[in-house]
């Protein structure tokens, strides 16, 4: 089957994650099975923040996680560092995915309740006996540090002593003491409350910038996304529908879908009338429409739409969209010049 | 309550609910005053902790057994005191008159039960509705919130719809009756921005058709400010701020709604635009701080704050609980000596260090 096409990626030295043709399989029972992710490409260069956005179901968490091949992706290629993830296994699968480290929606669950602080944050170290004894202590209570938690206080309590936040940091933490190169970060801010989100997001980008990471950030919340992103990708029913830089993808969004999804934002004192509706509900993944998978609920849907799927193709600098009908950047947007490809 | 105000739906006054805990008595709500319009929207807004959702509970009855409810509390709904009712009464009260949307729509429907048994019961018990006029009612309620092939749905589980057509059908169970006031506590959270924006125009509809008033609890400021007339801020269990929800936005008074708002991240901003963080952590509220609550993460905080309780100073329509408000003379004038110190009055250390540093709550539980 075509993917969502390939003008996007990059080709150039500093790219450290590569995947292409990313597909994800689930069975369905009664020998049905359901594409969660089809045909999925997408790269990230070193210290770059890619953000994957879309709704429930869009398959977001299960693209990223099937990157990390936690379940390895039914197909596709998946090159990190120049090494090809998909053909690991076993150890060495493990040993080369201590450099691509994880953080979770929930961060009190996604914490051992009975281990403490130091204990967890240690553990990566322990199994692969990177540094013994007072070396790795060292290494912990430097790590903690860095994420603002002062390890005299907090090296030695369990998590249901930590707020929401704290234990966020926890999990930051746990996920840095590997010096890993690429961090997913899987709606890390979603639990929070919004005071406790700014320092998490704060955090983040300042660890970003401190060891160098590439963040693979993948969160349903278009204004946090927008700020942490260098590039965003909005996916829909396991596809990609466009890929822009966050300043291009708010100012014009080329995809009727992406224009929907800001124009459901709540703004603050929004007393704007409600726009156009769009119909209808997300499609069962199981069985997808033809063609483009947004055309049931588009407005612009012609009968193209319905016969052949749109390819990811660029519509502007650092701006690429599936679209057969793509919208019209406005003449007063903030970069009114458009390049064609 | 002023005169020029019409005769209020519902009226709480000094509401104060607590937890008796192991380490001593959590004052969950402690103090709240406000009162709600006939068919007026009201939006509470605050973090966890603040008390918003134990406030809706307390006045929905919903409490849980250990919760206590001091005695001088008043909740008025027409003139009446809802706490005193008893038995039928009270029934009709919290299954007719006022009704409430949960924010996870698939843990409140009951899972082996059909569409239609949720839909009908509250309209055989409470309106003596027949099972046959019942389920037309039902298809008429689930058309009205926007259900596609009505009738096919009475007869299915909530497993069988999306979320977000089963937090349609939470509130269609709630309009059942013709309910005087719908809480919705979170009623989007849990749902797609998509969706969330439908819910959100469903809801305001149905106020305007069934002049239905409304309190819509979120911790999201975005969703309140353009959805009700007037939003109440809560911290820690008290009334930071409330007020006619434009002017609340517009002219933001206290500085912890003013540093909610800078935290908040905006899709206007561009790209990477550091964020705003509120100093320190919620307070405990078994210990709570002397003086004003937000005073030890308050930018404009001076020594007054620390010693005196600030109420919610009286200025018609929109109040707020702060001695130094934010874009007055006082509140200017504060801020400008703390940042002249270095620290506030409470003590917090305004120089700028790495910022999320100071977030390190000294205060771990």
């Amino acid at each position: 089957m075509a993917g969502t096409g390939k003008a996007h990626l990059r080709d150039t030295d500093d790219v450290v994650l590569r995947v292409e043709d990313l597909t994800v399989r689930f069975p369905a029972g009664r020998g049905r099975s359901v594409q969660a992710v089809s045909g999925i490409s997408l790269d990230a260069r070193v210290r770059e923040t890619v953000g994957l956005v879309g709704e429930s179901g869009c398959g977001k968490s299960t693209t990223g996680r099937a990157i990390l091949q936690l379940p390895p992706p039914t197909s596709g290629s998946v090159r990190f560092d120049g090494t090809e993830l998909t053909a690991l296994r076993g150890e060495r699968l493990r040993r080369t995915r201590t450099r691509l480290q994880m953080i979770f929606q929930d961060p009190i669950s996604s914490l051992n309740p009975r281990r403490t602080v130091r204990d967890i944050v240690a553990e990566g170290l322990r199994i692969w006996h990177r540094e013994g004894g007072p070396a790795a202590r060292r290494r912990v209570d430097e790590v903690l540090d860095a994420v603002g938690l002062d390890p005299r206080l907090v090296g030695d309590r369990r998590p249901h002593e930590l707020s929401g936040g704290q234990c966020q940091r926890v999990c930051i933490a746990r996920a840095l003491v590997l010096e890993p190169a690429v961090v997913l970060c899987d709606e890390p801010v979603s639990a929070l409350d919004v005071s406790v989100q700014a320092q998490i997001l704060n955090l983040l980008e300042e660890m970003k910038q401190r060891y160098g990471l590439t963040l693979l950030f993948v969160a349903h919340d278009l204004a946090v996304v927008k700020r942490v992103s260098d590039r965003i990708v909005v996916m829909y029913l396991g596809k990609i529908c466009e890929v822009a830089s966050p300043d291009v993808l708010f100012a014009r969004p080329a995809h009727p879908y992406t224009a929907l999804l800001l124009r459901s934002i709540p703004e603050l004192d929004d007393g704007s009338p409600a726009p156009a509706r769009t119909s209808g509900e997300l499609p069962s993944a199981l069985d997808p429409p033809s063609g483009c998978r947004f055309r049931t609920r588009c407005p612009r849907a012609a009968d193209v739409c319905a016969r052949t799927e749109p390819q990811l193709r660029q519509t502007g600098p650092d701006q690429y969209v599936a679209c057969h009908f793509p919208q019209d950047a406005p003449a007063d947007g903030p970069t009114a010049g458009r390049s064609r490809p | 309550m002023r005169s020029d105000e019409p005769a209020p739906l519902l009226a709480v006054e000094n509401l104060a609910t607590s937890f008796s805990t192991p380490r001593g008595v959590l004052r969950a709500v402690d103090g709240v005053s406000f009162t709600l319009a006939p068919s007026e929207a009201l939006g509470v807004v605050g973090e966890s902790g603040s008390g918003k959702s134990v406030l809706v509970r307390t006045v929905m009855n919903i409490l849980p057994r250990q919760a206590q409810v001091a005695a001088e509390s008043r909740i008025l709904f027409e003139g009446q005191e809802v706490r005193d009712r008893r038995g039928a009464a009270a029934r009709h009260f919290w299954g007719a008159e006022v009704a409430m949307v949960f924010q996870d729509p698939m843990t409140s429907l009951n899972p082996v039960r059909t569409i239609g048994r949720q839909l009908t019961e509250p309209m055989r018990h409470h309106l003596g509705l027949s099972r046959r006029a019942a389920d037309t009612r039902a298809a008429e309620l689930l058309a009205e919130v926007g259900i596609s092939e009505p009738v096919r749905r009475l007869s299915q589980y909530p497993h069988e719809l999306s979320g977000g057509m089963r937090q349609r059908v939470m509130i269609g169970i709630a309009l059942s009756c013709s309910p005087k006031l719908l809480i919705a506590d979170e009623p989007t959270t849990a749902l797609d921005v998509t969706v969330q924006k439908e819910i959100l125009d469903l809801l305001a509809r149905l106020r305007t058709e069934l002049r239905m008033a409304m309190i819509l609890i979120s911790h999201d400021l975005a969703v309140v400010s353009g959805r009700t007339d007037r939003t109440m801020v809560m911290y820690a269990g008290r009334v930071a701020e409330i007020g006619p929800t434009a002017e609340l936005f517009r002219h933001t008074r206290h500085p912890y709604t003013a540093a909610l708002l800078r935290s908040t991240p905006r899709i206007d901003q561009p790209s990477h635009t550091p964020l705003e963080v509120i100093a320190g952590g919620a307070p405990d509220l078994v210990h709570p701080p002397p003086g004003c609550r937000f005073a030890p993460r308050c930018r404009q905080a001076r020594p007054r704050c620390q010693q005196e309780d600030p109420a919610l100073a009286d200025e018609p329509g929109h109040r707020y609980a702060c001695f130094y408000p934010v874009g007055t003379e006082a509140g200017d004038r504060a801020l400008a000596e703390n940042l002249a110190d270095g620290r506030t009055g409470a003590g917090l250390d305004l120089t700028p260090v790495r910022t999320d540093r100071s977030t390190l709550d000294g205060a771990v539980n």
